[in-house]
C-alpha cells in the first residue's frame, strides 16, 4: 500500500498541532494581560469544586431540560474522543481499526456505545438548534448576541451534527464492506445505530463504498482537528477552560468585596493610626479600580474566555429583567473582545492598550454598571462559576475614584456620609433617639 | 455601650443598629421591636448610640473605597476599644460588611444576623411563641435579601422563625438561591434606577402578591422599603402588609 496517506496524515496532524500551540500561546498571553493574583488556597476545596461544577456539571441541573441535552453532548465529547486515539494511531501506522483484534467483543460493545452517544449528540444538537432558532428561547436571543455570537453558536451545533453523521456513515459503509468479504475490513457484529442508515448504501458498489468510508474517515479526523482550532476562536472554549475556571473559583462569601490595601495605608495615615507594616507603594503608580483589561485580575480575564454565552446570568439579572441596559453576559463578552483586540494589536506591533480605546467607555458604558444591584444572581447562576460582579465593581471604583464620575445622587450620598456619617442627611446626635420610645413603653 | 463600659460591664453582644434602624421612620419600629425582645428575654446587650457610623457599605458598592475605609476604620477603632466580641444586626448589608469585610481592616468579631439570633432564642426556649395572634393560619411569604441569602448563604433561619409562628409559609417561584433582588442593593437605594421598562421592586412585589400571601416578611431595611413601596404601587396596602421578622416575633409575644 502507498505510504502517501500516512504521510499526509502526519503532516495534517503536525500542522494542526502547530496552529493549536500558537493559538494556546496567544490565549494564555491574553489571559495574563490581567493583573497577577494568587488564588491557590484551599486546594482540596478547589479540586472538589472543579469535580462537582465542571466535571459533574452540578450547576447545569438547575434547568433540567437543557442540562440533560447538554450532558449527552458532554459525555459524547469525552467518550468519543477515546475513539479519536484509535483514529490517530490508524492514521500514523496505516492500519484500520487497530484496537479491534485486541479487544474482540469488547470493541463491538465500545463501538455500539460510541454510536449511541453519537446519536445522543445528534439529538441534542438538533434540539439546541430548535431552541435557538425556532423556539427562540429568550436568553439565547438577546441584543448582545447579534452577529457573530449567533453564527458561532449555530456553527458549533452544525459542525457537531456533521461530525456525528461522519462517524455513523463510516461505520455503516465499513460494515457493509466487511460483510461482503472485503479483506481490509473487519466484521464487528451488529452496530445498532449505523445499521439504521445502511439501507442508503446497500446498493452501492465496493469501489464507491470504499470511497465513502475513506472520505468519512478523513472528514471526521480533519473535522475534529479543525474544530479544535476553531474552538480557540469561539465561545466554545468553555469545554477546556471550564476546568481551570472552576478551580480558580471565588471560595469566599459572595458578598465580600476585595479590600484595597493601597487605600488602607492612606486612610490610616489620615486618621493618624500608626502603620506597622506599610505596604510598599508600587513602583508604577497603578489606577484605582479598573478602566481596561490590564487593570482587572487575570482570573477576571480567564472568566471571560470561559464564558460560553449561555445567558443564565442575564436571565436572572434583576436589572436586565426590568429592561435596563446591563447584561452580565455582555460584560464578560466585552472583556474577552477587548482582550482579543489588545492581544492582536500587540502581536501586530501595534499600540496594544495605548490605542486610545478602553474597556470602560468603548465597550462597557456607565449606564450598564450603574444599573447593577450587586445581588449576585449572575454569579449564582453561572454553571462554571464566572463572576461578572467582580468586574462591575472594579469599573465602578475607577469611575468613583479616578473620574469622580458617579451619578449625582451617589455623590450626595457620599457627602452625607462624610458630614453626618450616614447615607442620609440626619444629625449624628439623633442616632439614639429611637430608644426614647422603647423606654416609654417599658416604664 | 459607653455607659456599660464606664461601669466596668461588658455586654454579651453588641446590637449594631445601622443607619436605617436609627433614622428611617419605618425601620425604627423594627429596632424597637428587636430591643423589646432582647429586654424581655434578658439578653445582656449594648448599642453604640451616637458612636456608631455607617459601615460604609453603600459607599464601597458605589465605588468610593476611600469613604468606605474611613467609615470602617473608625468603626473598628470604636469596637476594638470596647473589646467587642459578638455583633448582632438587623441589616444584612451591615451584617455582610462587618462579618466579611472588616477582618481585612483589623475588625474581627462573631457577627450574626438578627434572624439567626432570634432563631437561637426560639430554639433555646428563651422566646416562647404563642403560635397565635394576628398571624395564626395566615399565608406569609418570605422575601430573601441578597446580602443574607446568596451573599452569605443564610436561608433557613428566617424560615424557621416564620414556621415557629404557626403560619402557612408560601414560597415565591424565585426564592432562596434564585431569589430576586428588591432593587435596592449595591447603593441603588440612594439613587433613581437607570431607565428601563419597570422598577425591580414592582416586579418582585407582583411575584409576592401572586402567592396569595397576606403578609410579606423581610429581614432587611432596604427590602422593607422597596416591598412596601411595591405594595403601594399595586394599591394593595390595605390587605397586604410588609413586616420585618423581629416585628412578627414581638407581636406574637404581645410586646
Amino acid at each position: 500500500m502507498s505510504i502517501l496517506p500516512q504521510l499526509a496524515f502526519v503532516l495534517i496532524l503536525g500542522a494542526a498541532g502547530y496552529i493549536l500551540s500558537k493559538r494556546i500561546k496567544f490565549l494564555r498571553r491574553n489571559i495574563l494581560l490581567g493583573k497577577a493574583e494568587t488564588r491557590n488556597d484551599q486546594p482540596e476545596n478547589r479540586w472538589k469544586t472543579m469535580l462537582l461544577v465542571a466535571f459533574g456539571q452540578q450547576k447545569m441541573f438547575k434547568r433540567i431540560v437543557p442540562a440533560f441535552l447538554h450532558l449527552l453532548i458532554y459525555v459524547g465529547f469525552l467518550v468519543i474522543n477515546l475513539e479519536v486515539l484509535e483514529f490517530v494511531l490508524d492514521g500514523i501506522f496505516g492500519t484500520h481499526r487497530l484496537f479491534a483484534p485486541f479487544l474482540g467483543g469488547f470493541y463491538t460493545a465500545a463501538m455500539n456505545m460510541f454510536e449511541f452517544l453519537a446519536f445522543g449528540v445528534l439529538v441534542s444538537c438538533f434540539a439546541f438548534l430548535i431552541r435557538r432558532n425556532v423556539m427562540k428561547v429568550e436568553r439565547l436571543n438577546k441584543p448582545e448576541l447579534k452577529g457573530w455570537p449567533v453564527k458561532d453558536a449555530n456553527l458549533i451545533l452544525v459542525i457537531e451534527i456533521v461530525l456525528m453523521f461522519a462517524i455513523l456513515t463510516m461505520n455503516a459503509t465499513d460494515q457493509i464492506l466487511a460483510e461482503r468479504g472485503n479483506p481490509h475490513y473487519l466484521a464487528l457484529g451488529t452496530l445498532f445505530f449505523s445499521s439504521l442508515i445502511r439501507p442508503v448504501f446497500e446498493g452501492m458498489s465496493d469501489g464507491v463504498l470504499v470511497f465513502i468510508e475513506r472520505f468519512a474517515w478523513w472528514f471526521h479526523i480533519i473535522g475534529i482537528l479543525g474544530f479544535a482550532v476553531y474552538v480557540t476562536y469561539s465561545k466554545h472554549l468553555h469545554i477546556f477552560l471550564a476546568f481551570p475556571n472552576t478551580w480558580y473559583s471565588n471560595l469566599k462569601p459572595k458578598g465580600e468585596m476585595k479590600n484595597m490595601p493601597e487605600v488602607t495605608n492612606e486612610v490610616n495615615m489620615m486618621l493618624g493610626i500608626p502603620v506597622e507594616n506599610p505596604v510598599e507603594p508600587p513602583a508604577e503608580i497603578g489606577r484605582f479600580g479598573a478602566k481596561d483589561v490590564n487593570d482587572l485580575s487575570w482570573i477576571n480575564v480567564l472568566n471571560a474566555y470561559s464564558c460560553t454565552e449561555c445567558g443564565r446570568c442575564t436571565a436572572e439579572c434583576p436589572a436586565n429583567l426590568t429592561g435596563k441596559k446591563l447584561s452580565p453576559r455582555k460584560i464578560m463578552m466585552d472583556v474577552r473582545d477587548r482582550a482579543e483586540e489588545v492581544g492582536k494589536s500587540i502581536d501586530a506591533g501595534g499600540p496594544g492598550f495605548a490605542d486610545g480605546k478602553s474597556l470602560l467607555g468603548d465597550y462597557i458604558t456607565k449606564e450598564e454598571i450603574n444599573a447593577c444591584t450587586t445581588c449576585n444572581a449572575c454569579v449564582e447562576a453561572c454553571p462554571v462559576n464566572i463572576d461578572p460582579l467582580s468586574i462591575i465593581l472594579q469599573l465602578r471604583r475607577y469611575v468613583a475614584m479616578e473620574e469622580s464620575g458617579t451619578p449625582a445622587q451617589w455623590n450626595s450620598m457620599f457627602q452625607n456620609m462624610e458630614t453626618s456619617f450616614s447615607p442620609w442627611k440626619f444629625s449624628p446626635s439623633d442616632r439614639f433617639n429611637w430608644a426614647d420610645k422603647v423606654k416609654e413603653s417599658e416604664q | 455601650m459607653a455607659e456599660m463600659a464606664a461601669n466596668g460591664q461588658s455586654p454579651e453582644v453588641l446590637f449594631w443598629v445601622g443607619c436605617a434602624g436609627s433614622f428611617d421612620e419605618r425601620y425604627k419600629a423594627v429596632t424597637q421591636a428587636f430591643v423589646k425582645i432582647l429586654n424581655k428575654v434578658g439578653v445582656s446587650f449594648a448599642v453604640l448610640g451616637p458612636e456608631e457610623t455607617c459601615t460604609g457599605d453603600p459607599a464601597r458598592r458605589a465605588g468610593n473605597e476611600f469613604l468606605f475605609q474611613m467609615q470602617a476604620v473608625a468603626n473598628i477603632q470604636v469596637m476594638n476599644a470596647y473589646e467587642v466580641k459578638k455583633v448582632v444586626t438587623a441589616c444584612p448589608h451591615c451584617f455582610n460588611t462587618i462579618k466579611n469585610e472588616y477582618p481585612a481592616l483589623g475588625g474581627n468579631y462573631e457577627v450574626i444576623h438578627h434572624s439567626q439570633f432570634l432563631q437561637q432564642l426560639i430554639n433555646e426556649g428563651k422566646v416562647r411563641l404563642q403560635g397565635g395572634g394576628e398571624f395564626k393560619g395566615k399565608k406569609i411569604t418570605f422575601h430573601d435579601s441578597c446580602y443574607l441569602g446568596r451573599a452569605n448563604n443564610v436561608y433557613e433561619a428566617p424560615r424557621e422563625i416564620i414556621k415557629a409562628l404557626d403560619v402557612e409559609l408560601v414560597e415565591m417561584k424565585r426564592c432562596k438561591t434564585k431569589g430576586l433582588c428588591c432593587g435596592a442593593g449595591g447603593a441603588q437605594m440612594f439613587k433613581e434606577p437607570e431607565s428601563g421598562k419597570k422598577d425591580i421592586n414592582v416586579e418582585r412585589t407582583e411575584e409576592a402578591l401572586a402567592t396569595g400571601a397576606q403578609a410579606i416578611a423581610v429581614g432587611c431595611p432596604f427590602c422593607l422599603t422597596m416591598m412596601t413601596d411595591g405594595v403601594k404601587n399595586k394599591n394593595r396596602e390595605a390587605d397586604v402588609k410588609v413586616y420585618d421578622l423581629a416585628e412578627m416575633v414581638a407581636k406574637d409575644m404581645g410586646i
